[in-house]
């Protein structure tokens, strides 16, 4: 089955890439590697507890206490079923990724949303990078990176990035434009305005985009592992290959266990703390009461 | 329907608009008074695509219409010209769409002016480079928003340091300089409060103290209290005059609401079509308005605090007695009935009201001197007295009312006629 002129032509590019910047592919694959490497080893180093009792912590912060017993029995499912090893190596996978999904991806945004040209730009690439099957990345990541977890990161990282790209533009479009106004009237520089309020308001919208991205990440090294990409996926992979229903199923529960877990704890970063608010109104009508208190005995 | 046709009303009224805004309002272009702080000097915004055409045309004199017709570029502020003095609050008042807050816009130059000057504090604004422009916003102009426009992400303190934070100040200087703002505006226990968790009142009084804490050389207040209820902007009004009797600021006030206009504003410019129709104190405004435009404004505002008696009275020809108050009562009352008015008044020889006297009491005078025959139940007034002072002495007594000045002199007379006429004519509009 031979390819068309554009599936040449996309073939051609990929190979003049490959051809004459294999050296810089080959500098960056390793330090990627390196990355990737390190993130793996040292989750790998933290003892299994001291994990259950952070991700535990954590759950109880954000959300409820329903929510972190939830979490305790997930991580634990996932140990007895003998994953925690490949699902550490998954999360590293996906913090990896996300961590440069969110490098890039972020300022793109920002730049889309300051810059109407620059929007439609992004716009279309980030359709074609959305819509574009995942598998089809695999190939020229392979070509370019060999095999393993780093193209298996880099096509996770092309895969997740659009969501935070587009949140971020639209949330920082979003912005009302009398606080803007507001932060001109004042006398903000470009950069204030960018930092002081339209981050911060567009910063919800921005946490969705995260949490979208992260979530994608979480399913793009599922399907890289046939690359090699290793974790809960190389477990799912072999399920498939044996046409085993109990290993699948145990590998796609841990996939969406984690899944769960991260999608909740990051989600709540977009939130507004509701406990915090709380205090401080509790603290407010504190003070008042004092103050109002002592007025009647200065008046008495 | 096109917005042309909405305007085309108005053209007629154009020539007359002009004469009088050059005539009644403000600064002349070429010169500042001295106690001008903002000088605005030919100022004009014109939006839409073909700029160079459509100002051309605007300095060819062609009207808004026209213009908009021609070009479809819409001239929202149309070569106006004005002057803020030094601690008073100016309001610009006028209908929506009459270009009052392009208007203050323009004065910090969140919209760039087409053409003109502002002149603030003898520095013109609209040509300045951005960091010069960033250092007046910083320390001389700060503006209050309809919206309140308060950063939802901040708490009270934070919104209210703002202004301070971009100018570079450190956290504990500003929240010092912020701490007192707030409790100027009445609101010192609430800066660990987010905006969102305050009343509409209390959001706005967090905009002022945002405002006031980079202590502006003037305060632009687009619309302040418009977004307020009734009970609360009447509230807003009071504090912002408690707070312009503590410190004279210069407060360029906009508002579309011409009660919020005449109790707040030491001056009022009215602005149509872009234009600045007319500028002056609400009493001139309502005594002689320069169309009716600027009168209809004040079609159903109670103006009787604005009628004084000065405008209303009526000189007295006939029943007028020059006389010392000795005189003989008898010598007046002939002249009195031949004048065939029922009510004579009498003065000394140098002009001083004594007192009024009718042909009834001349004749139960007889011979006597004339001062047995003035009425006593007469009550005067001074020409400052307004309407409502008037109206209430003028339905006590039988007779119309003097009008006496400082010095002691009958300067005329108001009737219950004059007062019910006044009346009428401006509920008929």
């Amino acid at each position: 089955m031979n390819s068309s002129f554009i599936g040449q032509a996309a073939e051609h590019a990929v190979n003049f890439l490959f051809l004459h910047f294999r050296g810089g592919f080959d500098t960056f694959s390793a330090a990627l590697d390196a990355v990737i490497k390190l993130l793996q080893d040292g989750l790998g180093a933290i003892p299994f507890a001291v994990m259950l009792i952070g991700f535990v912590a954590i759950a109880l912060w954000r959300k409820s206490i329903v929510f972190a017993a939830f979490v305790g029995i997930a991580i634990l499912t996932i140990h007895y079923m003998g994953l925690w090893a490949q699902t550490v190596s998954t999360l590293a996978l996906v913090i990896a990724a996300t961590f440069f999904s969110l490098l890039i991806g972020i300022p793109l945004g920002i730049w889309g949303a300051r810059n109407g040209r620059a929007e439609v730009v992004l716009r279309s690439l980030l359709d074609f990078m959305q819509t574009m099957p995942a598998f089809v990345y695999l190939i020229p990541a392979v070509i370019l990176f060999g095999l393993g977890r780093v193209p298996a990161v880099i096509a996770t990282i092309v895969f997740a990035m659009p969501p935070v790209v587009r949140l971020t533009t639209l949330g920082i479009k979003q912005v009302r434009e009398e606080l803007m106004e507001a932060g001109r009237s004042f006398g903000s520089t470009d950069s204030q305005l960018l930092w002081k309020i339209q981050l911060p308001n567009a910063l919800p919208s921005i946490m969705a985009g995260i949490n979208q991205t992260i979530m994608m990440a979480l399913s793009m090294v599922v399907v890289a592992s046939m690359i090699g990409a290793g974790g809960l996926g190389e477990y799912v992979l072999s399920g498939i290959q044996r046409l085993d229903i109990g290993i699948g199923f145990e590998g796609g529960l841990g996939v969406v266990l984690l899944a769960i877990i991260l999608d909740r704890i990051t989600e709540s970063f977009g939130v507004k703390s509701a406990k915090k608010r709380a205090k401080v109104k509790a603290q407010m009508s504190k003070g008042s009461a004092v103050t109002t208190q002592e007025t009647t005995q200065t008046q008495s | 329907m096109s917005p042309n046709l909405t305007f085309a009303s108005d053209e007629a009224v154009y020539p007359n608009v002009a004469s009088s805004s050059e005539t009644s309002s403000v600064a002349s272009p070429a010169s500042i008074a001295a106690n001008e702080i903002l000088t605005v000097q030919n100022l004009s915004k014109i939006f839409g695509p073909k700029l160079e055409r459509a100002a051309d045309m605007l300095r060819q004199g062609l009207g808004r219409n026209e213009i908009f017709q021609q070009t479809g570029n819409m001239v929202a502020v149309d070569n106006v010209s004005l002057g803020v003095r030094a601690g008073e609050i100016f309001v610009i008042m006028g209908l929506s769409g009459s270009g009052k807050s392009t208007l203050v816009r323009l004065l910090n130059r969140l919209i760039e002016p087409t053409s003109g000057k502002v002149v603030l504090e003898g520095r013109d604004i609209a040509p300045m480079s951005t960091p010069e422009l960033r250092e007046v916003r910083r320390k001389k102009m700060a503006m209050v928003f309809q919206s309140f426009a308060l950063l939802p992400n901040r708490t009270v303190i934070e919104n209210v340091a703002y202004g301070l934070e971009v100018a570079g100040l450190k956290k504990t200087e500003r929240y010092e300089v912020a701490r007192k703002a707030l409790v100027r505006v009445g609101l010192g226990s609430y800066e660990k409060l987010y905006p969102g968790e305050l009343s509409g009142g209390m959001q706005q009084r967090v905009g002022l103290a945002r405002a006031l804490a980079v202590n502006p050389a003037v305060l632009l207040m687009d619309e302040a209290f418009s977004a307020l209820d009734p009970l609360i902007r009447f509230e807003m009004q009071n504090e912002l005059l408690r707070l312009q009797k503590e410190e004279q600021r210069t407060v360029v006030f906009i508002s579309h609401d011409i009660e919020e206009a005449i109790k707040i504003g030491g001056r009022v410019g009215v602005m149509k079509d872009g234009r600045l129709v007319q500028v002056g104190t609400p009493a001139e405004l309502i005594q002689t308005p320069a169309d009716e435009y600027v009168r209809n404004f004040f079609r159903n505002v109670d103006i009787s605090r604005f009628l004084k008696a000065s405008s209303l009275l009526t000189k007295i020809e006939k029943g007028l007695f020059l006389c010392d108050t000795g005189a003989s009562s008898e010598r007046y009352l002939n002249q009195l009935i031949d004048s065939g008015v029922d009510c004579g008044y009498v003065c000394d020889e140098s002009g001083r009201y004594q007192g009024s006297v009718t042909p009834a009491s001349l004749r139960h005078c007889g011979k006597g001197p004339i001062r047995d025959a003035l009425l006593r139940d007469i009550a005067t007034v001074s020409p400052d007295a307004d309407l409502h002072d008037l109206s209430s002495i003028a339905l006590r007594q039988a007779h119309d009312v003097p009008v006496v000045d400082t010095a002691g002199k009958l300067a005329g007379v108001v009737s219950c006629r004059t007062i019910l006429k006044q009346v009428m004519e401006r509920r008929a509009g």
